[in-house]
């Protein structure tokens, strides 16, 4: 027979007061008057609440790789960059990008999108089209949240709309995808 | 103007302009706004006044969106529920929490007169009489009235519980019952030794006396002579509204909503409206008991006088200004032990059922009950 190592723990023994729970009670409420009138300052950069009021504010807190709604890239002369490859409507995996192939007038570009349309109710905001895009086409850092609608037909997004958003990017440069993007141009 | 005149616009302004305004604000405001508040949160602040943004912080415009849906909402009575009880039940539960203001002073009586302060803090009014404008029913027992009123409440949460038909009903009907019933004694004793020291039960008077000053600086207030029946008070004031950390009749774990379970639409309303009137009502005691009521510290009839009145008041001040110096410090007070009731509510973890019965029987009551026998020995002393 071994002997069991027991090491015996003190219990904490409550003085009287601690019993009493007057002195503990009274700490309690101060804690929790205190948080209310901080959070009643009229200052309120010195209110210590968290709540993000949503669509009103906070939209700057997304992330540089955080998906927005999707924008189509532009060349330098303005046309879009997009050559309908079909590669992003291909693996959208909720089938949402519809593409209308036409022949390009410039023959050094084979094709472009004659009709270009993201069904953004489908569309299940997965980034597949971006990463697919074989010329940095297609983008979704726009940093636009899909909006509330009322109307089913406003959330078709046409080409002309997605080119639009051509300028907006929360995007930040300096890795190695920018440097090739500068290039590209 | 008749008097019963007079009756009705007291009626209508303290019960409706007050009670109700108070109680139903106290659903956003008391509950939702001032949590947040304290957990580091907004609160409601979505709806809107037809789609302005008045108000939209404090979410107000949430309390009557509450009220027209619950409104508009069906009205289910469950199957081999007893009708007629069932339906009765909400207005036996509401109504003791408004009937029970009828003798709640806001102010004490308008002198027509001239008022002069005696030597002893004493008001006399020369030349004129006293007019009972600010207290619905001037009775020499109010506070016999008040606490058989409030007494009623218990019957309407136990018929609750067992008109309905379900067993969480008769559950949490059976355990408000008891709760009420145990703290109603409590709440009792813990008054005795300060209807002992004040001699009288009428509200108005006892709010009169504690005009007077202690040591010759201090207001005489009730909190300051019985400081142990405060406490005593104010906790079994608490338990008695059936609100965190006592609110065991409603669990929702264990007991869904407890005797209001069954209850929809505006009858589930009024239910909770009661608890919310129940939580002011107990503020108001406790202002008129332990905090002077209406009193001001140190202002009387005529003016501020601080020491022994001399004749001339220290600093003078007209009738008129007395007057709503003293509503205001009345309404401040109930809302000030409100607020209190509340920041327990969010700082307190809620018991368990028999700790609140053994904190109710094997605690408070024989404090009560010392309390109340010191008090007697110390009033036949002296």
């Amino acid at each position: 027979m071994g002997t069991v190592d027991v090491k015996v723990m003190e219990r904490h023994q409550k003085t009287f007061w601690e019993k009493s729970y007057i002195p503990e009670i009274a700490r309690g409420l101060g804690v929790t008057i205190s948080q209310f009138f901080t959070n009643l300052n009229p200052k309120k950069e010195e209110r210590e609440t968290f709540t993000i009021e949503y669509p009103e504010s906070g939209t700057d807190h997304y992330a540089p790789r955080w998906r927005g709604q999707h924008r189509l890239m532009l060349r330098e002369d303005g046309q879009v960059r997009c050559v309908a490859c079909m590669c992003c409507s291909t693996i959208c995996p909720a089938n949402c990008i519809h593409i209308e192939a036409a022949e390009h007038d410039d023959p050094t570009i084979e094709k472009y999108p004659r009709v270009f349309v993201i069904d953004e109710l489908r569309c299940i905001v997965c980034g597949l089209c971006v990463e697919a895009c074989p010329c940095d086409a297609i983008r979704m850092d726009t940093g636009v949240h899909m909006q509330p609608r009322t109307d089913r037909s406003t959330s078709f997004h046409k080409r002309d709309e997605l080119m639009q958003r051509g300028g907006l990017s929360i995007a930040t440069r300096g890795g190695q995808r920018a440097i090739r993007d500068e290039e590209s141009r | 103007m008749p008097e019963w005149l007079i009756s009705i616009i007291k009626i209508a302004v303290i019960v409706f302009g007050f009670v109700m305004a108070v109680a139903s604000l106290l659903t956003v405001l008391g509950d939702r706004k001032q949590s947040a508040k304290i957990q580091n949160r907004l609160g409601p602040n979505r709806a809107q006044l037809f789609g302005t943004g008045i108000l939209q912080n404090t979410g107000i415009p949430h309390f009557i969106a509450d009220g027209i849906k619950m409104v508009l909402k069906e009205n289910t009575i469950p199957d081999g529920a007893n009708k007629f009880l069932f339906l009765i039940a909400p207005m036996l539960v509401f109504l003791p929490g408004l009937f029970a203001w009828a003798t709640i002073p806001f102010m004490d009586q308008w002198c027509t007169g001239q008022i002069q302060v005696m030597a002893n803090h004493q008001e006399v009014c020369t030349g004129g009489e006293w007019k009972n404008y600010f207290q619905i029913m001037d009775i020499n027992g109010g506070l016999l009235y008040a606490f058989a009123i409030a007494s009623i409440s218990v019957y309407g949460a136990a018929i609750a519980g067992w008109a309905s038909n379900s067993k969480f009903s008769l559950i949490g009907g059976l355990r408000s019952s008891a709760q009420m019933i145990s703290y109603e004694v409590t709440m009792g004793l813990s008054l005795a030794g300060i209807i002992l020291l004040y001699g009288t039960l009428d509200f108005n008077e006892m709010s009169r006396l504690q005009g007077e000053q202690l040591f010759g600086f201090l207001p005489m207030w009730g909190v300051f002579l019985q400081p142990v029946a405060f406490f005593v008070f104010f906790l079994a004031g608490m338990a008695e509204t059936k609100r965190s950390p006592f609110d065991l009749p409603e669990g929702e774990s264990e007991l869904v909503a407890g005797y209001i379970t069954e209850y929809s639409s505006m009858r589930f309303g009024v239910m909770q409206l009661g608890e919310y009137a129940a939580t002011v009502f107990i503020g108001a005691l406790v202002a008129i008991m332990f905090f002077g009521g209406w009193q001001v510290p140190w202002l009387y009839g005529d003016g501020f006088h601080f020491g022994a009145p001399t004749g001339t008041p220290d600093i003078a001040v007209p009738y008129i200004a007395v007057v709503l110096l003293r509503i205001g410090a009345m309404i401040t007070k109930i809302l000030f032990f409100v607020w209190l009731q509340f920041m327990m509510r969010w700082t307190l973890p809620r018991f368990r059922y028999d700790q609140v019965m053994t904190l109710g029987w094997k605690i408070l009551l024989p404090i009560s009950i010392a309390n109340l026998l010191v008090t007697a020995l110390l009033a036949a002393i002296f």
